[in-house]
Formats: C-alpha cells, structure tokens, sequence
C-alpha cells in the first residue's frame, strides 16, 4: 500500500534510491544535495540497502569512478549540485558517449561567481546538451517519481544512457510536502534487475571501453548517439504508463495546465510552474484564456510536441531560471523557439529571466507576465523580447 | 573493407574483440631488421621479455623465430643479447638488403 | 601454483598486451606493461589514463588488450579503478561474482603525479584493492614532450626548453614514491624494466597485499629523452645503477632497497645518451651536473638511511 508521508525533496529522492536499491553510489558533498547523499550514506550504513558508498574526494571523482563502476556492470547513482555538476562536466560526456545508464539526482544550484548556494538552473542548463537524458520536476513527489523511472528509462536496452533528475535547490529539496510513497516491493519490481550491456567484469570476454577514435568514425559515433536520443521520448511515455500502474499518476513528456483553449501561456520548469498554476487560475476567473506548459524531459528536447501543443496560442512568455550569456535568450526560450519555427501561425514569444541565484518568483510576477502576454495577444505588438523580472535596478 | 556507417558502429565504442589490434601490422614501420642467428643463442629469452612489440616468438620455454609483422626493428633485442662468447645472436640489417 | 619467475616459464604464458599496437618503435613503456601482465596469475581488470599507452594501444576497432580494459580521461585512472573495484565488491558480496579478480590501473607520470595526483591520492586513502602503476617517462610525451612535475632536473622538454636565458627544467622532480608512501598505503615500490624480475616480484608481492598499492616505473621514452630507439633498457638500468631510479620497496613502513648496485656509476653515464641533458654539457652548465649529481647523492644517503631506520630490529637481531 502506497504511503503518505510529510518529507523535503531530498528525503523523497533518497528513498526512491533506497528503494531501487543500487549497486554503488559515488558522491561528493555540495549544498543542497548533500542532505540528500547524507540521507542515503545513512541507509547503506545501517543496512537498509546493498549499496557500496564510495566517498571520493571531489565530484570529478564521483562521475569518474560512477562510470568505472557502471562499465564494471551494475547499477550506478550520484547526486550533485552546481559546482560540483560543473567540476563533473568533462566525465558526464564520457558516461553518455559510453552509454553508461548512471542515474544522477541534481539538485538545481546557481553557479558561481558570485558565489550562490540557492536555487537556480545554470548548472542543470550547462549540462543541457551533455548528451544525457534530463527529467525536471515541479515538486517533491515528482522527483520521487522521475527518479524512480529514471532507472528503466537509462537503462532500457534501446537506450542506455545517463539520466539526471532535476529539482530546485531549497524550493523543494528542502521544504516538507505532503506526498505519496510507494511500496518498496512496487518500486523493486517496477525498476527489475539491472541487465548488464559489455561488463567489464566479465573476464570470460574481455572488452576494451574508450579507444581513440580518429577523424574516419568520430562523426559516427556522434550520429549514432543522436539516434539514440531521438528514441527516448517513446521510452519515456511507455514507462511512464507503468508509472501510472503502480502509482496512479499520469507523467507524458511535459505537463500542459488549462492549454488547450488558452490564447497565452507561460513555459517555465521546476517549481515556478506552481506559483504560475495558481495565478493563472486567477485570470481565467477573470475570463482571461491562460495556460501553462511545464517541460519535463527536457534532454531530449521534445520539439516536434512542444511546438503542436503551444502553435495555437496568441502569445507566450518563456521563463527561464537561467541565463545563456551572450545568446541573447535564456535557455528554454531558445529551445522553445525551435519548437514554434517550423510553423507559419505561431505565437508571439518573449522571455523572462527570473529567480537567479533564488531569487524569490512570486505571484506579482506572474501577473504581471500575464497581464503583459494578455496586450501582447490583443495588440499584436511586443514591448521586450527579453527582459529580467524580480531584479532591482 | 567498407568502413562501418553510424548504424553499425559499437553502442558506445566499446570493443568486444579483444585483442584485434593483431590486425594491424607494423611491421612495415622497421628500417632496420633483427636477425637472429641461432647457434649464438644462448636460450637467455632476454629478446623475448624487452621487446616491446611482442615480435620474439616463443614456442616450448624457447626462443623461436622473429615475428616480422609486427617487429619494428627498434633494435632493443640486439642491443640487449648477451650472445654466445662474445658473439651476438642478433644483428640488425638495413631492412630491404 | 604461481608460474615460476622464470623467463623460460613465463613464455609459455600468453602475453595480454598483444602486437599491433602503435607506440613508437623502441619505447620503453610496453615491456613495462608486458611486465606487470606476465607477474600476475589471476585475471586482471585495468583502467588506463590517456596518455601514450592509452592512445597507441586501443584505437578506433583495434585493441591490444586481452584483458578487461577501460580508459575514461587523463587524471582519473585511479578514481575509475576504484569504481570497477567497488562495482566488484559489491556484486561479490550479493553472490553474483565469484572469481577473484585483481585491478591494476596505468598512469603516465602526466597522468599520475600531476593532473591525476588527486584522483590517485583519493584512491589509495580510501583503500581500494588495487595497484597503481605510474610509467614515468618524465614528461607528458603523448603530447610532444612538455614538462611535467617528474622532469628531472634540467631536462630539455617542449615547454621548458633549454633556452639561452633558462637552460631547461630548473626544478628537481617531486618524489612520487615517498609521497605515495606517506599515504600509509601497505605497500610501494620503484622498479625498472632493465630489472625484469624485481619487478616481476614486487607485482606478485603488491598484488598478493589486499589494498592499496602503487608502484612507479621508469620507462624511457627515446622520442622525448631523444635517445636510440635500442637503448631504452639500457637507460632503465643506467637509472638504477647511477642511483637515479633506486629500486626499493616500503612494505608496511620498512623500506627495502632491492637492488643495490654492486659499484655506484656517476649520473653522466645515465645523462650523456639523451639528447635532452646535453646543454648540461656545455662548460656554462656545470653547475647543472653537479647539483644534479647532487641531488641523486643526496636522495641515495636519504634511502639508505631509512632503510637502515626502518629494518625491523628484533628479525634483525635474530639472525
Ligand atoms: C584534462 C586534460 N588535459 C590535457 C589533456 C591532454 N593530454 C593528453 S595525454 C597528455 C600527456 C600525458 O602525459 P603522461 O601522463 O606523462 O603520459 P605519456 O604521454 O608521457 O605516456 C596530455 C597533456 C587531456 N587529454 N585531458
Ligand atoms: S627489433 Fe625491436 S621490435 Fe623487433 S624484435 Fe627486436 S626488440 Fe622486438
Ligand atoms: S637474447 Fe640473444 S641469446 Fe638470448 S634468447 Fe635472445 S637471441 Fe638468444
Ligand atoms: S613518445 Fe615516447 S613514450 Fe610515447 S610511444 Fe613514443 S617512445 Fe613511447
Ligand atoms: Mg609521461
């Protein structure tokens, strides 16, 4: 029987690694994930779980050793934020262009400088294209479940790569929500036995992992990787029907909030979207036609998806918890715009740059996003396409 | 052979073949062969442990013939034979005389 | 049992590095590795740094490793190894495993006391049963010979160049060993290929220790030492018997020289054949020969005073 019980993000995705049981976990303090591996040092010290904890000395080490493990052949997980995401950065190209199925919980961070240990999603939008699989969550009870499907999706045989779950630092890592857990026998049999693809323990058949590969294969390599991305968001859905199985709760590739009939909508990840659901509801009590749509895999990107269900609107405003310097637009705008170009009808897009550093997102700025969006829609014309929100100036 | 498209190269290059570097031959890499010969030999197998290409053969516990594939006629064999009274058991040619 | 240490017997085994990789004609890094292959009776797992071994061994479908194999990066051999290790454990602790495998991770000295230094260090404190091999070839070859923190002393390299103004590397080498040493780990030692059977010995003896261990290896490099292609044994035991590559070992805190040359030769014997000391020849540059000397004289006296120190007095005293 699935539980209800009052616990922070953290704790929600230390049980779902509690519960999926795995073979080796390497980690590496950094705020605000470190609750989360402390959570989880506690069950393997106590017996709760099979895990062999290395404890290394920096998270260059963790990804390195988390690769060497996951070649090895076994089930492999760490968790990191900022920094710590951004010292992995070299290794988490070499866990995905290895197909190596390393689960990694993220908890979203703004990077330094200036030094900022709250939540944003600079670190989570520096790794965007990492060539992992990312699924971002709203709350505490969606980290739970993505983190829980996020083992079958890595490591379905189609696919096999790393997946990082993403939720904000603080927001939800640290505040306590009511949620659902489910029973540990559900989630065992729900993630299965992990299947092993070239283990390196294998001394029977020896295998070589990481050649050089000159000019005459590199590029197929790559290709080949691209295929495989192109293949997740089938997995993804297929999984999350099992999900739905077990739990009851419905995951597709986004999650769109009173969009169908909305002439504008925001697009915003992670928690935010929250805040913007309750506002929203606000204005269509006022008659006017808003909407929401929260990416959830957002590596790969569902562009073709995206762009169906957001070509219909008047205007919508993208919000991103990141900034990409020197691009102009934050991150999920770009990727946004992709989605919409390919149609000759699409709405009018802006985009806002909020919460940096965790920088409170409140309802005054939703509404004032959405009272912008709604003259946008009626007018036809656009004051900025890009602009901070919530800052001083 | 046909180089390999993007849809048959090894999911995440990994090789499960091991030991295929056998297939490819540097023995066209040498300037200078080895030559053995073989009353000098005193069976030492010091040839055998520092060449660095593998290219001594072995057979039974003994020294047998050079494996002109590979060897690279470096010259770390003749360099390091004790050879029989003085005599070495292995000279280097200029390759192609 | 153990193939016995004999080169007669151990060529009756299968050498597990094959032919067909690509390093440079004469270099002194294979018959390091054919080396440490040959000394071990169980399986082996290895993890490989990038640098010349890496690069010239697996290359695109082509592998010349008969054993289980993964290179990652340049500076995480030892944090990698130590992953597969653990993937070990804990799948011989659930039943799943049941052989018992050794891991040994390769590491250039790039690879090992610089970029990699932290990574190994990490390792070896946390107790990982494993071997760590450095194959010192004093400088980032792979790359075109640049300096590394092992460069000896006023060796020419690419990045340090014997220039008209600073005549090459004017920094000592770091002492990897002892640093290695200090970490507590159970057992260290230096080796060279020239000395094929201390060498051979000392794998079999670390790979018998649960833990970690690190061994460090000299091996010539006649690209960057710019030297003949035929010499690089020559050189590895010019290294030890002009006592710049003493061989010893530290088990459990008691340092052991295992060879100790019969007549100590003067380090320009080791010097003259490279190509990289011979500005250190030019009669503005004694001062370079001596303090090199100097250097060696010094690092000698040290090793033998700890071995004297350390020799465990009551065996001692009973025999
Ligand atoms: C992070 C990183 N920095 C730099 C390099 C470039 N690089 C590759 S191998 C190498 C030198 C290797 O030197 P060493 O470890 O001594 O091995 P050797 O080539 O001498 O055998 C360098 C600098 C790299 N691959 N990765
Ligand atoms: S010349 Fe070099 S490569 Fe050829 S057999 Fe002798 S040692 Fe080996
Ligand atoms: S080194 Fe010389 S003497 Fe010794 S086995 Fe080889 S050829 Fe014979
Ligand atoms: S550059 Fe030096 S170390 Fe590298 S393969 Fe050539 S000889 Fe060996
Ligand atoms: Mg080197």
């Amino acid at each position: 029987m699935p539980k209800i019980v009052a616990v922070t993000g953290n704790e929600a995705v230390a049980e779902a690694f509690r519960q999926v049981n795995p073979d080796v976990c390497a980690a590496y303090p950094i705020t605000p994930s470190t609750d989360l591996m402390q959570r989880f040092a506690s069950f393997v010290n106590n017996g709760k779980v099979k895990t062999e904890m290395i404890l290394v000395e920096s998270e260059h080490s963790a990804m390195s050793a988390c690769i060497g493990a996951s070649a090895a052949g076994g089930r492999v997980i760490t968790a990191t934020s900022s920094q710590g995401l951004a010292l992995m950065w070299e290794e988490l190209f070499i866990a995905s262009g290895t197909r190596l199925p390393i689960v990694l919980g993220l908890v979203n961070r703004a990077l330094s400088a200036p030094l900022n240990i709250h939540g944003d999603h600079s670190d989570g939008m520096g790794a965007r294209d990492c060539g992992w699989i990312q699924l971002w969550s709203e709350n505490g009870q969606e980290a739970y479940d993505n983190t829980i499907q996020a083992f079958r999706i890595a490591e379905h045989m189609d696919i096999r790569l790393p997946a990082m779950t993403c939720m904000d630092g603080f927001i939800i890592s640290h505040s306590i929500e009511r949620m659902e857990y489910l029973d540990d026998e559900a989630v065992k049999n729900f993630a299965g036995e992990f299947r092993t693809l070239n283990p390196l323990l294998d001394i029977e058949h020896p295998v070589s992992y990481g050649p050089l590969i000159l000019p005459d294969y590199y590029m197929e390599f790559r290709r080949a990787h691209a295929e495989v991305m192109s293949k997740v968001s089938k997995v993804v859905l297929s999984v999350a029907k099992d999900f739905e199985k077990i739990s009851g709760r419905k995951y597709g590739l986004f999650e769109t909030y009173r969009l169908e009939d909305a002439e504008i909508a925001f697009v915003i990840l992670n928690s935010a979207a929250g805040t913007s659901k309750d506002v929203i509801d606000e204005f269509r009590n006022k008659g006017i036609k808003a909407g929401l749509l929260k990416p959830r895999l957002y590596r790969p990107f569902p562009y073709e998806e995206v762009g169906e269900a957001l070509k219909h609107l008047k205007a919508v405003c993208v919000l991103d918890r990141a900034d990409a310097f020197g691009a102009s637009y934050g991150p999920l705008y770009i990727d946004i715009a992709a989605s919409l170009y390919p149609y000759k009808e699409r709405p009018l897009l802006i985009n806002k740059i909020y919460g940096l550093g965790g920088r409170d997102y409140l309802p005054e700025h939703a509404e004032l996003v959405l009272n912008e969006l709604a003259e946008t829609a009626k007018t036809g014309k656009v004051k900025t396409f890009k602009e901070y929100i919530g800052v001083r100036e | 052979m046909k180089p390999k498209g993007w849809k048959e190269v090894a999911p995440g290059a990994v090789i499960t073949e091991a030991g295929s570097a056998l297939k490819f031959k540097t023995g066209s890499w040498r300037a200078f062969k080895p030559k053995w010969i073989e009353e000098n030999c005193i069976q030492c197998m010091f040839c055998w442990i520092y060449c660095p290409d593998m290219a001594v053969k072995a057979k039974d516990g003994k020294r047998a013939e050079f494996d002109y594939d590979y060897c690279k006629g470096c010259g770390i064999c003749a360099l390091e034979c004790p050879g029989k009274k003085g005599n070495k058991a292995i000279v280097m040619e200029e390759e192609g005389k | 049992m153990a193939t016995p240490l004999s080169l007669k017997e151990l060529s009756k085994k299968e050498v597990l590095l094959t032919a067909g990789h690509r390093m440079c004609s004469g270099c002194g890094a294979p018959p390091v590795v054919k080396m440490v292959l040959l000394a071990s009776d169980y399986p082996v797992v290895a993890s490989n740094a990038t640098g010349c071994i890496e690069v010239s061994t697996c290359i695109s479908e082509y592998t010349a490793w008969k054993i289980p194999w993964i290179h990652n990066a340049f500076e995480n051999a030892a944090a990698t190894l130590s992953g597969v290790e653990t993937m070990y454990r804990s799948l011989k602790k659930q039943g799943k495993i049941d052989k018992e495998i050794k891991f040994i991770a390769f590491g250039g000295d790039g690879g090992t006391y610089d970029i990699g230094f932290q990574s190994l260090s990490g390792a070896m404190e946390r107790g990982h049963d494993m071997l760590y091999i450095c194959y010192d070839n004093g400088a980032y070859m792979n790359t075109g010979i640049q300096r590394s923190s092992a460069t000896p002393f006023g060796a020419d390299t690419t990045t340090c160049p014997a220039g008209s103004v600073i005549p090459g590397k004017l920094q000592q080498r770091k002492d990897l060993t002892k640093i290695m040493a200090a970490h507590g780990i159970p057992y260290v030692a230096q080796a060279s290929p020239s000395s094929w059977s201390d060498l051979m010995k000392k794998v079999r003896k670390a790979l018998e220790i649960k833990g970690p261990k690190f061994m460090n290896i000299i091996a010539p490099c006649n690209r960057g030492w710019r030297s003949r292609t035929d010499d690089a044994i020559l050189l590895s035991r010019l290294a030890v018997e002009t006592c710049y590559w003493p061989l010893y070992e530290i088990e459990n805190g008691v340092t052991r020289v295992t060879v100790k040359p019969k007549e100590k030769k003067p380090l320009v014997d080791f010097l003259k054949p490279q190509g990289r000391f011979k500005h250190m020849f030019a009669p503005e540059n004694e001062w370079m020969l001596k303090q090199a000397q100097e250097e060696v004289e010094k690092n000698w006296e040290r090793l033998l005073k700890e071995e004297a120190f350390t020799a465990p007095k009551e065996e001692a005293a009973k025999e």
